[in-house]
């Protein structure tokens, strides 16, 4: 095994873990935190032009 | 007010922002100059020659205006979606301080010629220690301030301006290594065509990390703030994020097509260039369908208006990256004008409209009031700042492919069918137009700079108290 396997090896451990962190993302179970999330810009009171806090159904 | 744990550090923010208004001015006033210089060559006067002022104008424009854009909008964004003050005590004021110093040092020395020859890193090594100083205060006042949040998520823009963060740092360091023969001068640590790659794996991941990643933090609080509804996909977001982060950083060799690079290196540059088109524009579509159901505060709200445009521009620019980097296509349009417009085109409608559009949601809220002394006023704004990029772009696209066909051109025999001065003299009317783009831009800026002075009139400082969402403790 030559330093060039594990380059090779790097590369895939790198696409395989962006294609999970893509399965966590749309797993239905990271909803909730990521509608809490999307709405911490909203904290503040001075909101009046809010219209919808609700996360977009997606 | 300040130093207490129940109030935002606003000082440093209003600091930034009108620093980020004055640098913008001056840094594209030497852009409108060095354009001029183009056109009537005998402005070329002394040490203010275009060389001199060139990288002059690079670094006023990317590490001035939009270093202190950044500085101001990601200390804004930390403290109010963390609902905690900056963190770091004395840091915070030296950052402000340090790079305020950095921008001058760079202002006298680059008219000066004490260059390291680097582009966009052209500081001479005493500089690049202080740069280190004060990004790594940075990078402690940031993520101090996410380490004692009060809430338990870290918002998605935080993710994308401490990627900046330290991406930059890590580009920094690695390109400035350099051996100094002298107080002023210094030689790089590496050479030949290994200085040619790590200079544009700096040099294109500047622009990935600090002209891109930092503004779409900005996108991402003040485009859901401003239509005042979340982002349009929270986990497109996530996947945006990831998805640059594992890319971008490949993307370098683009710049050295046809060069000493091996030419497997370009061809995986090219590659990696052409696959960042996808989360390229999965970013902008998210930015931009935030305001799906809301279209209509497109209308009056110039704040808006900057910001949906500058995604326009982006997903514009970001479509002509990945093109350009085609080795065929950089083959007529490498060494070009064509470039210069596809920079601008990113960084007059992408980096600058954001930024802008940030600002007056900032500069109002900093200064103790509800928006800006006049709403009409950045509407003109908006609109000569768009025409001014459209001109510009334009003018660049038509005389860079035009340069790009004469200089291939042949005769039957063989020989070059112009000279590279039949090239010059056809670009002339084209770069008087450029010139005249610049001016409108930097105009707009002006009506910006009297606008944020009529709103800082009788401003109230007071520095505004933490908000803790009840449903977010940690």
């Amino acid at each position: 095994m030559d330093i060039n396997d594990l380059r090779s090896m790097t590369t895939v451990f790198g696409l395989l873990c962006f294609l999970g962190i893509v399965g966590w993302a749309y797993a239905k179970g990271s909803k909730k935190g990521f509608d809490e999330a999307a709405n911490l810009p909203f904290a503040e009171e001075d909101d009046e032009g809010v219209t919808s806090r609700t996360s977009h159904p997606r | 007010m300040s130093g207490t744990k129940t109030t935002y550090n606003d000082k440093v923010v209003r600091q930034f922002a009108v620093m980020t208004v004055i640098w913008g001015i001056v840094g594209m006033l030497v852009g409108v100059i060095i354009a001029a210089q183009l056109v009537w060559p005998e402005l070329n006067i002394g040490w203010l020659h275009f060389g001199r002022l060139r990288p002059l104008h690079t670094n006023a424009v990317i590490f001035a205006f939009g270093g202190c854009a950044l500085f101001a909008t990601s200390y804004w964004c930390v403290q109010r979606t963390c609902s905690a003050r900056l963190w770091g005590g004395p840091l915070v004021p030296f950052t402000f301080w340090g790079w305020q110093i950095v921008i001058l040092l760079a202002a006298v020395s680059l008219p000066l010629g004490i260059t390291t020859g680097k582009e966009y890193a052209e500081l001479e090594w005493p500089i690049d220690i202080l740069i280190t100083l004060v990004w790594v205060s940075y990078a402690v006042v940031f993520f101090g301030t996410i380490a004692v949040r009060k809430v338990s998520h870290i918002y998605v823009a935080n993710w994308f301006f401490g990627s900046m963060i330290i991406a930059v740092a890590l580009l920094h360091l690695v390109n400035s290594c350099e051996i100094p023969v002298g107080f002023l001068r210094s030689y790089s640590c590496y050479a030949g065509v290994q200085d040619a790659m790590i200079q544009w794996w700096y040099g294109h991941n500047a622009v990935g990390f600090f002209l891109t990643a930092g503004f779409l933090g900005m996108m991402y609080y003040f485009v859901p703030k401003q239509a005042g509804r979340p982002v349009y996909s929270y986990r497109l977001s996530v996947v945006h994020f990831w998805a640059l982060i594992f890319t971008y950083m490949w993307a370098g060799p683009h710049h050295l097509h046809y060069t000493a690079l091996p030419d497997w290196t370009q061809s995986v540059g090219m590659v990696f260039s052409l696959i960042l088109l996808a989360p390229s524009w999965g970013g902008m579509i998210n930015g931009i369908m935030t305001l799906s159901g809301a279209w209509h505060k497109l209308r009056d709200d110039p704040i808006l208006k900057f910001l949906i445009t500058s995604l326009s521009f982006y997903g514009m620019s970001t479509f002509e990256g990945p093109m350009m980097s085609i080795k065929t296509v950089n083959a007529l349009s490498h060494y070009t004008d064509w470039t210069v417009g596809h920079v601008h085109s990113g960084a007059l409608g992408w980096v600058a409209m954001v930024s802008i559009g940030s600002m007056y949601y900032l500069l109002p809220r900093v200064f103790g009031k509800s928006e800006m002394f006049s709403v009409k006023l950045m509407t003109v704004h908006f609109w000569v700042a768009t025409i001014g990029t459209v001109l510009y772009i334009a003018s660049t696209w038509i005389s860079g492919v035009m340069q790009g066909l004469m200089w291939r051109a042949i005769n039957s025999d063989g020989t070059l069918a112009y000279s590279f001065v039949e090239s010059v003299k056809g670009s002339y009317p084209f770069w008087a137009i450029r010139w005249l783009g610049g001016v409108l831009f930097l105009a707009g800026m002006l009506i910006m700079a009297y606008n944020m002075f009529k709103t800082m009139a009788g401003g109230n400082t007071k520095d505004a108290t933490i908000v803790v969402p009840v449903a977010h403790h940690a």
